[in-house]
């Protein structure tokens, strides 16, 4: 609660709406102790007096009311009415809603029938309708208003409730042998609450001003009770003679209506997870680099790609994420280089970091270079560094569904990677595609290319994702994950196909994996991370066969081969360090059983020795 | 395409019928009865008596219904006692005059919301972003109603620029310049609020859809900035986008009762208003059902539209 | 011959999937096709397939999260009467897939895990308390983690809060849905190991589901594979990957990667599922199949016994 309000208070125009607010509410509360004049006592000599005039602070209206009586207990009125009718529009809606989502089938289908219908009339029909039916007066105003405000209470809620109804909870509730009402009320209900608040708050706005809009029309208050939509109703007849009447009470609308939204607006922010952590940022076209040093923009190059003290880092708020820290990599002509990890090891965040895709905010590459043939991406101006993704090195995703873009065809997605970089004849560049298709054996791929990746499965999504990374023959392919979301049988297919491509055309493959089976079968050589370092590197067959590192050699002996047979497995107890509070020494010595008192007081190095390298003071074997 | 369009026209029906039961339920918990109204509160108990059987309404309700719903099939919606000309007519005509400002409004709303909101999510924390939603707080914060007046004051009254209401000079061809000179204000006024709830809108999707996973491919693929935005980004962004526009299409029609009042101007919605004040059931009936029919045509236009960008829907 | 303490015979689900206003009648979608086996006490039978296979289905169905279509489940040799939760959770607990989101966000671990105690067996606070403590010691948690909520804890931390839950009602069988593999290696190895421990303690019945055939082997006496939603092999764990009767389960065998061993080549590229709502006549695994004959694409085949301990539903397997 405490964290929510200071959320909520640290968005200045959410403080700034909620004050103006209280100050409203507070002064509609103790308007009948103010010494006012009678709102309704008329005195037509006096009438239309400008403001500041003796005795009538806003001066006074077309039968010469005082105006300032009249806009605060209108004000009031308006207030109370809008606020009403927001809670009964809110208690309806979520009851109707919650009922449609959590029973689904018939129950869900003959309330959204209903909603539908009520949603088909422009809701001031609605409204007229029933202020015609009721007879004008305030609270038919409030009752219409309400009415037509149901189904957006009821949609929102309905969309929200089905979701949760979806969640396991859900089940394990049932399973606990909790009756629906109960479920609904404790399980549902807690979870949807903060919607409901969102909802109310950005809707109190509407109310005051669609109540406000019935009685400008006379559909509403009745003389000579004043609120703010009839004052300006009764304005318009002097529009041009006594401006003054019309711009006091739209004034105090505007300010209230102002007000609300300010905090509803604030109020959403601050409920949303998501805002929270700074995730609705627009991620920038490149990460942002701030690199204390910049390293040359080009020196020797090593292998095709080389990766130099490679540094990124997420900074939310206060917080800092060491996602990488001080990674170097060197990726040879038609090598296959394994990067494996556990989640949260930094490797995606390297594998993205080498052409500045990291999401920032909150990602800042903080150090090292990224260097293919030498030149380092990180330095290049963003023309250049655009020109190079996806041309010279290209990228596979892990889940292809969500990697295409879900609204164009096949075809036009992978023309469009060749013509951003080079002017190629439409009828040319799909040929290529089409061509590229039938080398990742998709079958009937004429047919493919004008289809949406939702039509295809997700083996075939994928071959497209590769068949789309290789149309401007890179040098250079890093996949991040890409068989990861598919079923075992598929996945021996793509892993297959991966490999006889990089041996058919020489491409250097920067491979991101967490299954030490899939590196065993495909990479040449291998770099384990822990923690956004590297702990260790070295050929595949020697590391899977002698680790060094107590973290490899575990690590391995966590995963169950098949053909093992019925076993106790190995496991490394504890949780790997989370990266905004790392030890000062080696990261993985509180969970490590050679660990001894000086692993944790310094930074490790990683000590080389031929092709080999570990972070480890104390390796498994002496490296030859 | 043809197939869905007949699915969803088809589908229509039935909401269209349930409009018509509501607007007839609605206005039969009308207490006291319209003959009453008719002919005032002096008039002899026969007379009443008389009328209501010349109008029907001694039979029972579902019987009435059915054949008001009869009637209105052939064409013929009655006859208004306070304008005594047929209640379709005066619909047709009253129409057409909020179609033109309602279409022009939502014209402006949806080309400067979607824009600005594209804008807006572009150069997110940016000036133009903290321009445009300080615009945009004030736009959904003002009543239409006051908007509108306050425009007159200022463009009509003081600065003299613009006419003051109507739809055309009172004297003169009914020329276009007369008619845009006319709709400047009333579109304005009426746009305001439904175009920063598009823009507003716009800008949160499109900052969702920047954050996916495809927006990354399309940027590894090397697409430049521009293209990720308008052809990557706000592509997959109308999808959330259209549906509004439908549900502000409703709003706009709303607040075009209000800015009708307000300018004079000759449409259905002032009419309504004036029925209801003066109890011309009829007319009201007639109006809120054909108006509400409109309405649920329109969103069956943007349902196609919805279907045309997003494939995964026809499925 | 013991009774085994699950049974199921012929248990099958359907779902109708409407096809719009236009297309005339709705179809059923055979999510399940009726499938028959027995656990015995003291088991754990793996159940091992690809999406979409319709191993959550049955899980679900085991526990009563949703009406079977056809068949019956016995339990103990008296059938699941999942109306009483109060029986029934005492016969046959569920562990989720996805550890967090089982978890209600807005409530704290302690109020979670004295739901069913309180309601299902109306037991006082201090019972309640002295009861999760005990398996909450039994999974190895800390007792102050009970007032925590979900966000707060790692996905390994989360799915020993679910087993625990599930241990609460002291039942005889856990059916557990792919519990490990939203987990890491290194955190999934506790799990399981944890799980095993279990078992011995508490005399369990496993029902364990995965994906992940190395993890199926490693914990279960008995594997059934499941294809399209239909039993293909049933055999005793160390033997039926090894020695595989039915082509699919060879092919799963040698799909999963394994260090040093070289990349398989490609058999066809075809690796898709039949529609669903147009299935084939006859084996499903037909059109994927090296040793596919006539017969396969017209006759479904049937279990048969093909080994010592293994059965296979195809018309031409492997013997072992």
């Amino acid at each position: 609660m405490r964290l929510f309000l200071t959320l909520l208070f640290r968005n200045r125009l959410a403080a700034l709406g909620a004050v103006l607010l209280l100050a409203l509410v507070l002064l509609c509360l103790v308007v009948p102790l103010l010494p006012l004049a009678d709102p309704n006592v008329t005195d037509t000599p006096n009438k239309f007096l400008r403001p500041f005039s003796e005795g009538h602070l806003l001066g006074t209206d077309h039968l010469g009311r005082d105006l300032l009586s009249r806009l605060l207990w209108g004000t009031r009125l308006s207030l109370a009415v809008g606020v009403a009718a927001a809670a009964a529009a809110a208690f309806f809606g979520t009851l109707i809603g919650i009922c449609a989502g959590y029973f689904g089938g018939w129950i869900d289908n003959g309330l959204m029938r209903l909603i539908d219908m009520i949603m088909a009339f422009p809701y001031i029909l609605l409204a007229l309708a029933i202020v015609a039916a009721l007879g004008p007066g305030m609270l038919n105003a409030l009752i219409a208003v309400a009415a037509v405000n149901v189904p957006f209470f009821a949609r929102n809620i309905r969309g929200i409730s089905v979701g949760l109804t979806a969640r396991e909870f859900i089940d394990a509730a049932r399973l606990s042998g909790q009756g629906h009402a109960r479920i609904i009320v404790t399980e549902l209900l807690p979870n949807v609450l903060p919607v409901i608040i969102v909802a109310i708050s950005t809707t109190i706005g509407w109310m005051v001003l669609e109540t406000a809009g019935l009685s400008f029309l006379g559909l509403g208050s009745q003389p000579p009770q004043a609120d703010l939509g009839s004052m300006l109703g009764e304005a318009r007849a002097a529009l041009i003679a006594a401006p003054h009447t019309l711009i006091v009470p739209g004034a105090m609308i505007f300010v209230i209506v102002m007000s609300i939204n300010l905090l509803g607006d604030g109020l959403r922010d601050a409920l949303d997870p998501r805002l929270r952590s700074g995730a609705l940022a627009r991620p920038s076209p490149v990460t942002r680099i701030a690199r204390p040093a910049p390293p040359p923009a080009e020196t020797p190059a090593r292998g095709v790609l080389d990766l130099d003290g490679l540094t990124t880092r997420f900074e939310v708020g206060a917080q800092v994420y060491k996602a990488v820290s001080d990674v170097s990599l060197t990726l040879g002509k038609g090598e296959c280089l394994g990067l494996i990890g556990e989640s949260g090891s930094g490797k995606s965040v390297t594998a993205l970091s080498v052409t500045g895709l990291v999401a920032s905010p909150p990602g800042v590459i903080a150090g090292g270079a990224a260097r293919l043939d030498g030149v380092d991406l990180l330095s290049l101006p963003y023309r250049d560094l655009r020109g190079l993704r996806g041309r010279r090195i290209a990228y596979i995703f892990q889940d292809p569904l969500s990697t295409l873009h879900p609204l164009y065809r096949i075809g036009d997605q992978m023309v469009e990677a060749i013509r951003v970089h080079r002017k190629m004849p439409l009828a040319e560049a799909r040929a290529r595609c089409l061509d590229l298709l039938r080398t990742v054996q998709i079958p009937n791929a004429e047919s493919r290319l004008s289809a949406y990746p939702h039509e295809l499965s997700g083996g075939m999504r994928q071959r497209v994702g590769i068949a789309m990374a290789l149309v401007n023959d890179p040098e250079v392919i890093i996949a991040d994950e890409p068989t990861t979301a598919l079923d075992v049988t598929v996945q021996a297919q793509v892993l297959a196909l991966l490999d006889r491509l990089r041996r058919e055309r020489g491409l250097s493959i920067l491979f991101i994996t967490h299954d030490f089976g899939v590196v065993g079968q495909l990479c040449d050589r291998v770099a384990v991370m822990y923690a956004g370092q590297i702990v260790e590197e070295g050929p595949t067959a020697s590391i899977l066969a002698a680790p060094a590192h107590p973290y490899t050699r575990r690590l391995i002996a966590c995963v169950p081969e098949l053909g093992g047979g019925r076993r106790q497995l190995a496991a490394i107890p504890g949780l790997p360090p989370a990266v905004n509070r790392l030890p000062a020494g080696c990261a993985f010595a509180p969970r490590c059983d050679r660990a001894r008192p000086d692993c944790q007081r310094d930074p490790i190095a990683l000590r080389v020795s031929g092709p080999r390298a570990a972070r480890c003071l104390y390796p498994e074997e002496a490296l030859s | 395409m043809g197939r869905y369009i007949l699915y969803r026209l088809l589908s229509a029906v039935p909401v269209v019928l349930g409009i018509t039961v509501i607007v007839f339920f609605i206005m039969s918990l009308i207490p006291g009865d319209p003959a009453t109204a008719i002919l005032g509160a002096y008039a002899s108990p026969e007379n009443v008596a008389r009328l209501n059987a010349d109008l029907g309404l001694d039979k029972p309700m579902v019987q009435r219904y059915f054949i008001w719903l009869g009637n209105m099939l052939t064409g013929d919606f009655g006859r208004s006692f306070s304008l005594n000309r047929p209640v379709l007519d005066e619909i047709l005509e009253r129409f057409s005059a909020t179609l033109i400002l309602a279409g022009v409004s939502l014209l402006i709303c949806a080309v400067l919301g979607i824009v600005a909101g594209v804008v807006s999510a572009a150069r997110q924390y940016g000036l133009a972003d903290k321009a445009i939603t300080l615009a945009v707080l004030v736009g959904i914060s003002i009543p239409s109603f006051f908007l509108g007046m306050l425009l007159i004051l200022i463009f009509a009254v003081q600065l003299r620029w613009l006419p003051v209401s109507g739809m055309y000079e009172v004297y003169g061809g009914r020329t276009l310049v007369d008619l845009l000179r006319h709709i400047i204000l009333p579109a304005t006024a009426l746009a305001a609020v439904a175009t920063g709830v598009v823009a507003r809108l716009s800008r949160g999707a499109m900052l969702e859809v920047l954050r996916q996973d495809y927006i990354r491919t399309a940027r590894a693929k090397g697409v430049s900035e521009t293209g990720v935005i308008w052809r990557h980004a706000l592509r997959a962004a109308m999808v959330s986008i259209i549906p509004v526009l439908g549900i502000q299409a409703g709003f706009v029609l709303s607040g075009a009762v209000y800015i009708e009042v307000v300018f004079q101007w000759p449409g259905v919605g002032r009419m309504l208003v004036d029925a209801i004040l003066k109890r011309d059931l009829l007319l009201v009936q007639g109006g809120v059902t054909f108006v509400a029919a409109c309405y649920v045509l329109f969103n069956i236009i943007v349902d196609v539209a919805q279907s045309l960008i997003d494939p995964r829907i026809k499925a | 011959m013991t009774t085994p303490a699950l049974q199921v015979d012929g248990l099958s689900k359907s779902f109708p999937v409407g096809r719009g206003l236009l297309r005339g009648a709705t179809t059923m979608v055979h999510a399940l096709q009726p499938l028959s086996l027995e656990v015995r006490p003291g088991e754990t039978l793996g159940i091992v397939g690809e999406s979409g296979c319709g191993k959550t289905t049955l899980a679900r169905m085991l526990v009563g999260l949703s009406q079977p279509s056809t068949g019956t489940i016995l339990i103990d040799g008296k059938p699941l009467d999942t109306s009483d939760r109060r029986v029934s959770s005492q016969q046959i607990q569920y562990v989720f897939q996805d550890p967090i989101s089982s978890l209600n966000p807005r409530k704290t671990i302690r109020q979670t895990m004295e739901t069913p105690l309180r309601i299902l067996f109306g037991m006082d606070a201090a019972a309640r308390t002295a009861r999760i403590h005990e398996v909450f010691e039994a999974v190895n948690l800390r007792p102050e983690f009970l007032d925590r909520y979900p966000h707060e804890f790692s996905g390994g931390q989360a799915q020993r809060i679910g087993i625990a839950r599930a241990l609460l009602a002291r039942p005889k069988i856990i059916v557990l849905d792919e519990p490990v593999s939203a987990l890491d290696v290194s955190v999934q190895a506790q799990v399981l190991n944890l799980l095993a421990d279990l078992k011995t303690q508490y005399g369990l019945t496993y029902l364990f589901i995965s994906h992940d055939l190395a993890v199926i082997e490693a914990v279960s006496d008995r594997i059934a594979v499941l294809y399209f939603g239909t039993l293909v092999e049933i055999g005793a764990a160390d033997r039926i990957f090894a020695r595989p009767s039915h082509p699919y389960t060879r092919l799963l065998a040698r799909s999963a990667p394994v260090v040093g061993r070289p990349l398989a080549p490609q058999d066809t590229a075809g690796a898709e599922l039949p529609d669903p709502l147009n299935p084939p006549p006859g084996c499903a695994f037909a059109q994927r199949c090296p040793k596919v004959s006539q017969l396969c694409r017209t006759k479904v085949p049937q279990l048969q016994e093909t080994g010592e301990t293994q059965r296979a539903a195809c018309h031409h397997p492997d013997q072992t």
